[in-house]
């Protein structure tokens, strides 16, 4: 099997727009959390929500390019951009060579009410305008990014729920070890809009703890009251280890092992089993023991049982063994089909400068995060090799195992 | 509506929306090529001319309507 290594990272998250400004928001402790007014205007029982900006594209992309793209294949393009710039990549390879893409999304919200309001206002499809398919479609980011980049490899989009980033880096790197491709762009991508959530808010899954909005996700504390929702996009470039190394790419890191498995259970509540063997699965394929494992990123999303039974599943399987476990989505909130690939990115900017950054509103363990060693304030440490485990509704679980180069 | 203001405000809103100088769009000029329309910035166009005079394009005359001239007669008849 081939080896697969990381070349190039981009991110456009509430905790910055760009590599850099994430790592310090890391650093820092930086909540993206806010209240959204118009939400609690709309009947939402929580107006919280991660804040981040959508791109101004115009004078970058062509009109026709720009209509055709909504939200989240617009912070895509910039993820992507910084990504294929820090790879070394431009434009005339791509034109030369059959570089894939496989990107995580699994709505289009906005535009797709958009379009059914102005049918049912108008009664004439022609009024919801030319970009309205294109921006509607599940493979809206794929597709865009595509076409902007002139790819010619795999074009996919993975739609695994809020597991869908971490599976679309997961089977880019089976591709890549099969000889099947020398590069692939991999991300997730997640639209920030009232559309897309309303009805999750409406299941009573959302944090309510508006007073504070910074306080609000606090993935293993004991208090923790539900989950924030968020958003954004974050691109890797996976490639070849040869094809990077002929090419003179800066490889950054590696791809270890990917695991997963379907919990086959319960739509919504996760249970043990199921992650338990996502996690075993990577750790056998990465060929690495327990004790290697520098750090684990956790799915933790601040819901009861969710965070409870992945701190179970992450104890099944590691012991007593001392690994810093820490949720970034205390920062971000729940950045769903965007989260497998951001939280890749957050972990290697973690494991690139020395710190594990803090599980924000860690306060009070409860009994199964109690086995774990959670770190409520930045820790200054050197790892080499992370662990970042990604679950969604229907059951399906990815775990990544990444080692530092 | 004047047919001059009909002129003037026709010119205004494609070349914002089409993004071109509006000093390029003379009567005599193909909207098409003037306006770098394909067949799906086409549709937007009749959205557009539906949405800001209230008057839809059916595609037997989108075909009859090549110029500027011609859509501003088109327009100065219905609007």
């Amino acid at each position: 099997m081939k080896r697969v290594v990381i070349t190039g990272m981009g991110i456009w998250s509430c905790l910055g727009k760009s590599l850099d400004e994430v790592r310090d928001s890391l650093y820092n402790g930086k909540s993206g959390i806010i209240l959204d007014p118009v939400r609690k205007e709309m009947g939402f029982r929580s107006g919280l929500t991660a804040k981040l900006d959508i791109p101004d594209l115009k004078g970058e992309l062509s009109r026709s390019q720009r209509a055709y793209m909504p939200e989240q294949a617009k912070y895509a393009y910039c993820a992507t951009i910084e990504a294929l710039r820090n790879a070394k990549i431009d434009q005339d390879y791509l034109d030369k060579h059959d570089v894939g893409l496989l990107y995580g999304n699994d709505s289009s919200a906005d535009p797709t009410v958009r379009a059914v309001d102005t049918m049912r206002e108008k009664h004439d499809t022609t009024l919801c305008g030319s970009g309205a398919i294109f921006q509607s479609m599940n493979s809206t980011v794929t597709m865009n990014l595509g076409t902007i980049f002139h790819l010619r490899g795999i074009n996919l989009t993975v739609s695994g729920a809020c597991a869908s980033g971490a599976h679309a880096i997961g089977l880019g790197a089976l591709l890549i070890q099969t000889g099947l491709q020398d590069m692939i762009v991999c991300g997730g991508a997640q639209e920030v809009n009232p559309f897309s959530i309303g009805s999750f808010d409406g299941i009573s899954a959302f944090s309510t703890r508006e007073d504070a909005p910074e306080k609000a996700s606090r993935p293993f504390d004991r208090d923790r009251d539900g989950l924030v929702p968020g958003g954004g996009a974050a691109t890797i470039i996976i490639e070849e280890y040869e094809h990077a190394i002929k090419r003179g790419a800066p490889i950054i890191a590696e791809i270890l092992g990917y695991g997963f498995s379907a919990n086959g259970d319960h739509i919504s509540s996760p249970n043990v089993e199921g992650p338990s063997k996502s996690l075993r699965m990577a750790i056998e394929r990465a060929g690495i023991g327990i004790n290697e494992i520098g750090y684990i990123n956790a799915h933790a999303t601040s819901t009861h049982v969710g965070d409870t039974n992945e701190a179970k599943a992450i104890f099944n399987v590691i012991g007593d063994a001392k690994i810093e476990v820490t949720s970034t989505k205390s920062q971000t909130g729940h950045e769903m089909w965007m989260a497998g690939a951001s939280e890749v990115i957050y972990s290697m900017l973690m494991m690139k400068n020395n710190f594990i950054a803090a599980n924000l509103n860690f306060e009070n363990p409860d009994e199964d995060s109690a086995k774990l060693l959670i770190p409520a304030k930045r820790i200054e440490k050197h790892f080499d090799t992370f662990l970042s485990n990604s679950f969604g509704f229907g059951g399906t679980n990815a775990t990544l195992i990444v080692r530092n180069m | 509506m004047e047919k001059q203001e009909l002129i003037k405000k026709v010119n205004s809103v494609l070349a914002e929306e089409f993004e071109v100088e509006e000093s390029i769009i003379t009567p005599d000029a193909n909207i098409k090529q003037t306006l770098e329309l394909d067949s799906l910035s086409l549709v937007d166009m009749v959205a557009l001319i539906e949405n800001e005079f209230g008057v839809k394009i059916p595609s037997a005359d989108l075909v009859k309507v090549q110029t500027f001239a011609a859509l501003y007669d088109y327009l100065a008849e219905r609007a």
